[in-house]
């Protein structure tokens, strides 16, 4: 008996050394962790539980059958973070690389299985070189399987991407049908093709970091929701993630025991739109001044600033928060926005994760790279979005709230329900300006008269109360006093039960 | 006693006459800018006027719009505070007659005073001793340049108009002198309206030192003690206190009974301010006299009872002196620390923004201490590149200066301020420098003592131990409220926050909580002898008041990606806690250097571009001038740090940049 329990250990022994010690050091010289190393840091100490520690790949081309690695080049199981249950994967660069075969996807699939099954957040991280390609056809199969537990997992339980190493081929498309990618900075790229096929295809000299570095894909593609300076950074970043997140759609919202008061005013907010309607100011003071302690967890931070996204708590209860920022390009919703902020609505709808909009948007960028890149279809997306939400909504208009912009935050007619404006709040179909010169064309010439028309529209239409004499506003409320209305709107709507016509899935402008 | 009174200011200054007028019983009107529209001394004035846009010149300091302000709102007597109006004799003589009282000294006072260079003669004429100097009027460069000649290097250009540290330079040689003066003439005419300037003997290591001095109508004039003000930067002060601890109490006679006949000499009848400058061996000068209320006022205050807006105003009232010299006693000692807007990482440049934070730390008298903080500003409010950087007045007293300087300390701890760079760890670095709880100050002191400019403080080995207990607390309190987290496999124990390794920059401390870590924690750093910490704090709020081992700690936390930092006595630390497993694979990753930044000129603070004075192509030596920035009335040169050749140019005179915007690229 001893025996065999000794030679337990020792085939353990063997299995957790991966691709063995040279490789590991050449791991850490990189700058990047083992894939155990990842998983010890991500998963609540002690609380890892290994499946198919002894899988080993099939293939018998090419002299493969002489080599052979327990595990076959990722670490698959279960633990906890912060004692929630989560499923994870890890690739594993000291084992093939990390390649893909036929084993090493069922290792995957199988997690993911137990993932959807057992409703709880799934995990993959990456540091890979592709399929193997050895296997062929086997590992393009494999890759597929995995896609389509991805698809179906969608909308059911939480999948986070985290790349921490190289992520290129077949290997990019299962993060990219997750809800969260990660990178780590100047360790980590993703892309289709890499720059030896693309110098052979285009003739284009490009690095892999160019190609698709974090920073390429945090800023320009859109690809990542956010980027850290090394792995220890990111894990640490992705627990703190996974603490806002329900296990799954049908799960309750995680709470936690909140240490500030929901009751105390903050005057500094009366002070925060400034009196020149032009004049810009950084909106992330009110949502970091409307979450609980100050803490918001920003997904997509680089990319689109005009808006900002991201997850925070209100009386220890997550809330996605969505919110224009007047910083940046003056909040205007474009293509990029648009999009980002779509996709964010819809994860918070799919987890019943409710929705806190702050509104301050002079409306939609004009222009023809707008209207050639397809603003009315990505503006459409956002609008979908928030027409189709069913979970508690609540909004806020701070300054301005024009013309088809107004609609789509998150607005009364979209079911809004809670709909607040402060008295700075402008609602109007566009700003005074043109709208003058479009209702009094006949008096352009005329300076004096302008000047007039423009002071009664300002006088009538830039304020929040020829909306909220229309009932389009719920309430206009003083702004030091905006968490304590959040928070109490978003407990009234605890119990909020409201459901779309049953549909095979809609069909949202993609 | 007037009904009705102007406050000709704004900020700190037209708070503080406000509440002294309210306390008179008079009632109060401020003026604003559209800079100001929503500034506190707006708000606490019983009325308001507007009068202009954010820019002085067509604002505070036009002195028709003041006096219609007056006529519209019936007030009787305008208080010009500091800067501003108030020292500009053409502005009492128009109030005059309009019938306006001038709540300060007579124009003739504020003409022979107000300009240092009649001042001078003045003071020769009433046997002050004064500094050698040119006192007539410079005409070019090249004529500053042989005055300069003849007092001896190193010399001083300042503004005849000018207050505190504008338009002032130092000059060591002739080369200096063109630029210092061109220079100096260029921000007199646009911080002052008057462009002239004058040259003197500038004193090495001299200590600042001035005489508080009150006069009345009817000839009488008290001194009220001195205030030293050597602590410096760029001859802008920093910290005052009062009294002096270099002064005896014959040289305290001496400059008080020189400072009283000044001011008769010139029939001076208000609060005033003989400033001079005292060398190694108590031989002291006549600098200037201010014809007006000083900033650092509060300090006098402090030590003498005297409200000396309440006496300005019953003064300028018609009302005679109520102390006599042998009524002004000394009692204890107070501390003025100014806080500025600007970086002290950044060589002390401006900054600009919204207070997302602004906290000061509790008025009043507590015990042996009090604490006065005078403020223009709250939360929320702008600090706008139109005026001065100073955002606060924090004095505190006690009976002696040790116990001045530790309350200070305390203070400075508490005082949250958040959403632009501000001085308070510079402040809070200055009040545990050694020399300076000594006493053994200059006018040179922190240029000395911080040649490269000012570096948070290093924690030394029981510090780190205290800072590491105090992130070891904080995290202990996280750790255990996630245990409140709902949807847990098994509850949260006692054991799962245990130990930890805090790093602190880049040394690795380890702590374990021995015990329940309720209410107070018992927490060892390396093994050693376990520290009880305690504190009410709880996650999210910005201060930690605490005790650790004993010692009363307040520090200020401000959260980083997975880690805080922590600022307490002039240190930041970050500190990143993190389970021991994790901390063993944190020391494998890589250190990231910072960007490299060289390649291009930053704007190094927000501001408005004056000149560039460099073309696309052009070599450049180091030293040389590649760009004038102005921010906040101040023109900044960047000069190139290194020899160079300018590739590109991405800025232009007139442009408002951003911190860190590229003027432009180097080859």
């Amino acid at each position: 008996m001893k025996d065999v329990l000794k030679e337990l250990e020792r085939r353990r022994e063997i299995a957790r050394m991966g691709g063995g010690k040279a490789r590991i050091d050449a791991q850490h010289a990189r700058g990047k962790l083992t894939a155990r190393e990842r998983i010890d840091i991500f998963l609540d100490e002690g609380s890892f539980e290994e499946f198919d520690m002894f899988v080993e790949h099939r293939s018998t081309d090419f002299g493969m059958e002489k080599q052979k690695i327990a595990g076959d080049g990722v670490v698959t199981g279960w633990g906890t973070v912060n004692g929630r249950t989560v499923f994870l994967f890890a690739k594993d660069f000291t084992v093939f690389g990390g390649s893909l075969s036929e084993a090493h996807a069922e290792k995957i699939q199988k997690v993911q299985d137990m993932a959807l099954r057992n409703r709880a957040p799934i995990i993959g991280i990456y540091d890979a070189g592709g399929a193997r390609i050895q296997e062929g056809v086997a590992a393009l199969g494999g890759y597929a399987e995995v896609f389509q537990r991805n698809v179906l997992a969608s909308g059911v339980i939480p999948q986070i991407s985290v790349i921490m190493g190289p992520c290129a081929g077949g290997d990019v498309y299962s993060p990219a049908m997750t809800d969260f990618i990660f990178m780590v900075r100047d360790t980590s790229y993703m892309f289709v093709t890499g720059p030896d096929v693309v110098k052979t295809v285009t003739n284009e000299t490009v690095t892999a970091e160019q190609l698709g570095g974090a920073s390429v894909h945090t800023t320009k593609s859109s690809i990542a929701d956010g980027a850290y300076d090394n792995d220890v950074e990111a894990l640490l970043q992705m627990r703190r993630l996974v603490d806002f997140l329900p296990a799954s759609n049908t799960a309750e919202i995680p709470e936690i025991a909140c240490a500030q008061s929901t009751s105390d005013t903050n005057l500094s907010l009366d002070r925060l739109v400034p009196d020149n309607a032009n004049k810009p100011y950084d909106i992330r003071e009110l949502i970091l001044k409307t979450c609980d302690e100050g803490d918001f967890f920003e997904i997509q931070q680089s990319f689109a600033k005009n808006i900002v996204t991201g997850f925070g708590r209100v009386e220890g209860r997550t809330v996605g928060f969505v919110a224009n920022q007047p910083m940046v390009l003056a909040g205007v919703l474009d293509s990029d926005a648009s999009r980002k902020a779509a996709r964010f609505v819809r994860f918070c709808d799919c987890f019943n994760i409710p929705l806190v909009t702050f509104v301050d948007v002079p409306g939609f960028l004009p222009g023809t790279s707008q209207e050639y890149g397809g603003l009315i279809k990505h503006g459409a997306k956002l609008l979908f979005a928030y027409a189709e939400a069913t979970v508690p909504k609540v909004t806020v208009i701070t300054r301005k709230a024009f013309g088809g912009a107004y609609d789509v935050m998150a607005s009364k007619h979209l079911r809004g329900d809670v709909n607040y404006a402060w008295p700075t709040a402008q609602i109007a179909v566009m700003g005074a300006k043109g709208a003058v010169e479009i209702i009094y064309r006949k008096d352009i010439g005329d300076a004096e008269k302008i000047a007039a028309h423009t002071k009664a529209y300002e006088d009538r239409f830039l304020s929040p109360f020829v909306a909220a004499e229309r009932g389009y506003v719920d309430e206009v409320i003083m702004p030091h006093s905006t968490r304590r209305r959040v928070a109490r709107a978003l407990k009234m709507l605890r119990n909020k039960d409201l459901q779309n016509p049953w549909k095979k899935h809609d069909n949202i402008p993609l | 006693m007037f009904k009705k009174i102007l406050i000709a200011n704004r900020g700190e200054i037209a708070c503080r006459v406000i509440k002294t007028a309210r306390k008179m019983g008079i009632a109060t009107v401020a003026v604003y800018s559209d800079a100001d529209r929503d500034a506190v001394h707006v708000e606490m004035a019983d009325e308001a006027v507007h009068i202009g846009p954010p820019p002085a010149a067509q604002s505070y300091l036009v002195a028709e719009k003041i006096i219609e302000a007056c006529k519209a709102t019936g007030a009787e007597a305008v208080h010009p505070g500091y800067g501003f109006l108030s020292e500009r004799a053409s502005f009492c003589e128009a109030l005059e007659k309009e019938g306006i009282v001038f709540i300060g000294p007579k124009p003739r006072a504020i003409e022979a005073m107000g300009d240092k260079i009649e001042s001078k003669k003045f003071a020769n004429a009433a046997k002050v001793s004064t500094v050698p100097g040119f006192l007539g009027v410079i005409e070019d460069a090249a004529h500053a340049e042989k005055i300069a000649a003849e007092i001896g290097y190193p010399v001083m250009i300042k503004a005849s108009a000018g207050g505190g540290g504008k338009g002032m330079r130092i000059a060591w040689d002739a080369s200096e002198v063109r630029d210092g003066f061109e220079r100096a003439r260029s921000e007199a005419k646009s911080s002052f309206g008057d462009d002239r300037v004058f040259i003197e003997k500038f004193v090495v290591d001299p200590r600042h030192i001035e005489i508080q001095v009150l006069g009345d109508a009817f000839g009488n004039v008290v001194y009220l003690g001195e205030r030293e003000c050597s602590i410096q930067r760029r001859n802008q002060k920093v910290v005052e206190e009062a009294p002096s601890p270099f002064l005896d109490e014959n040289t305290r006679r001496a400059m008080g009974e020189q400072a009283v006949a000044l001011a008769k000499a010139v029939d001076y009848q208000s609060a005033g301010t003989v400033e001079f400058i005292v060398d190694k061996d108590r031989n002291f000068y006549f600098l200037e006299m201010n014809t007006r209320l000083q900033v650092e006022h509060p300090v006098t205050e402090l030590i003498t009872g005297v409200d000396l807006i309440e006496q300005m105003i019953l003064i300028a009232a018609g009302e005679k002196l109520a102390i006599e010299q042998k009524d002004v006693k000394l009692n204890g000692w107070a501390v003025e620390s100014r806080l500025y807007a600007e970086d002290p990482y950044r060589n002390f440049l401006p900054s600009i923004g919204r207070l997302t934070r602004y906290r000061p730390p509790e008025e009043g008298r507590f015990g042996d201490i009090v604490v006065r903080n005078d403020t223009g500003v709250t939360e929320g409010s702008e600090i706008s590149m139109f005026y001065d950087p100073m955002i606060a007045k924090l004095c505190t007293w006690a009976p002696t200066r040790e116990q001045a300087i530790e309350a200070m300390s305390n203070a400075l701890d508490g005082f949250v301020v958040d959403g632009i760079q501000h001085n308070m760890p510079f402040l809070s670095a200055l009040m545990r420098h050694r020399r300076w709880r000594e006493g053994r100050l200059s006018t040179g002191f922190i240029a000395e003592e911080y040649p490269d400019g000012f570096h948070p403080v290093e924690p030394d080995a029981d510090e780190r131990t205290m800072l590491a207990a105090v992130a070891a607390f904080v995290e202990l309190r996280r750790c255990r409220r996630l245990g409140s987290l709902s949807g847990r496999l098994r509850p949260a124990t006692a054991e799962d926050c245990r130990e930890w390794v805090v790093r602190l920059g880049d040394a690795y401390l380890a702590a374990s909580i021995t015990g329940e870590g309720e209410p107070n924690a018992e927490i060892a750093i390396d093994g050693r002898k376990p520290l009880s910490v305690a504190s009410e704090w709880l996650p999210g709020e910005p201060v930690w008041r605490g005790t650790v081992g004993g010692r009363t700690v307040e520090a200020q936390l401000r959260p980083r990606l997975n880690a805080i930092n922590i600022a307490w006595r002039g240190m930041s630390v970050d500190a990143f806690v993190m389970e021991p497993h994790v901390a063993k694979l944190e020391r494998l990753m890589p250190k990231k250097a910072a960007a490299d930044t060289s390649k291009f000129l930053l704007c190094p603070m927000p501001g408005l571009v004056v000149s560039v004075g460099v073309a696309a192509g052009q070599e450049v030596k180091a030293g040389e001038t590649l760009a004038v920035v102005e921010a906040m009335k101040m023109e900044n040169v960047l000069r190139a740090e290194r020899d160079l050749t300018v590739a590109k140019i991405l800025a232009k005179p007139g442009d408002s940049l951003a911190v860190d915007a590229v003027i432009m690229e180097f080859a």
